[in-house]
């Protein structure tokens, strides 16, 4: 099952999802230009990008996330206003954007996708992974959001429904796994560690302590 | 990546932002992009070392940067785009034609696709 969420019935026209800053319109530039000449293979790009990207980028999403699992308070607070929530933390987007948390359960998981890195909250998750920004991973994920999961290694228990998210510049989405088993009494900081910026897309699931030790 | 594995001379650039760990701390996915291209064209030997470096430094000193650093990449990415005309493979005025073609690409390309130069309406 998948719920796609475009917002197609408002102010279409006079907002553009996708811009460019002069900076990130000339480091594509650059690509384009250095792959033209042969001097640059773009996929040689995207595999020194990868050695970096899970290892870099703040994280603050982490720590969102152990705090909800640890306050409950937060985490009703998380749940009704993301945006003012994830704020109290100090940790706001570059253009202010909106954020809405959606939380696992049993019954639900939710997968976030969009294909354009202007739609990533990399404030609150980090950067980007590269397939994320594949338009195979977005056509895909909302076709078959089973299958993709499966790929990442995530099978879900039978009668667990997946919900699929899209980004767009207005709102930006942080999936809030599950606490995993074993837990109890762990610190935020401790339980920080076993949030994985997957499982704040929704291709991955919270770390168990055993993996995350 | 594994801490043992050794990272490209260029994550010792002169005031590359650093995590605790000593990793390079990007906050945009261009930062990234711009470092992995960079890493990639030193890599092939397209220029050495000291002339990066030199380079670099020569962006970050000039006046009019942010107080807080916040405009570190866009230095970079400054002294990438003069290192690339100073080799002769691309002219500032090639590489600016080529950024407002992506920057009309990009507004012009509806959400949930992806952004290819081609969507620029006054590319032929």
């Amino acid at each position: 099952m998948s719920d796609h969420h475009h917002h197609h019935d408002h102010d279409h026209d006079h907002h553009h999802d996708n811009r460019y800053s002069d900076m990130e319109a000339r480091v594509k530039a650059l690509e384009t230009v250095l792959t033209e000449k042969g001097l640059v293979d773009p996929q040689a790009i995207d595999a020194i990008v990868e050695t970096y990207e899970t290892r870099v980028g703040p994280r603050n999403g982490a720590r969102v996330v152990a705090k909800a699992w640890t306050e409950p308070e937060f985490a009703d607070w998380l749940k009704r206003d993301a945006t003012a929530a994830i704020a109290s933390l100090g940790f706001t987007g570059r253009q202010g954007e909106h954020m809405r948390a959606v939380f696992n359960t049993p019954e639900q998981h939710h997968l976030i996708v969009c294909t354009l890195c202007s739609c990533y909250p990399w404030a609150v998750l980090g950067l980007p992974p590269v397939w994320y920004k594949a338009p195979a991973y977005r056509s895909r994920a909302v076709i078959d959001p089973k299958g993709v999961l499966e790929e990442f290694g995530v099978t879900l228990p039978e009668g667990t429904s997946i919900r699929v998210w899209d980004s767009t510049a207005e709102l930006r989405y942080l999936v809030v796994p599950m606490r995993p088993e074993g837990t109890d009494g762990w610190s935020a900081e401790a339980l920080a560690d076993l949030v994985t910026r997957d499982s704040m897309i929704g291709t991955g699931l919270a770390l168990s302590p055993e993996a995350g030790r | 990546m594994s801490a043992c594995e050794p990272l490209s001379p260029l994550a010792a650039s002169p005031g590359l932002p650093k995590s605790a760990e000593g990793d390079p701390v990007f906050a945009e996915p261009w930062h990234a992009t711009a470092f992995a291209l960079t890493v990639h064209l030193h890599g092939k030997g397209l220029f050495g070392w000291p002339e990066w470096a030199e380079t670099l430094s020569a962006e970050l000193k000039k006046p009019g940067r942010a107080a807080d650093g916040s405009d570190y990449f866009d230095c970079w990415v400054e002294a990438l785009s003069a290192l690339i005309a100073k080799k002769g493979v691309a002219d500032p005025s090639v590489l600016r034609d080529l950024q407002k073609s992506w920057q009309r690409a990009a507004e012009a390309t509806p959400h949930g696709f992806p952004i290819r130069l081609e969507n620029d309406p006054l590319r032929a």
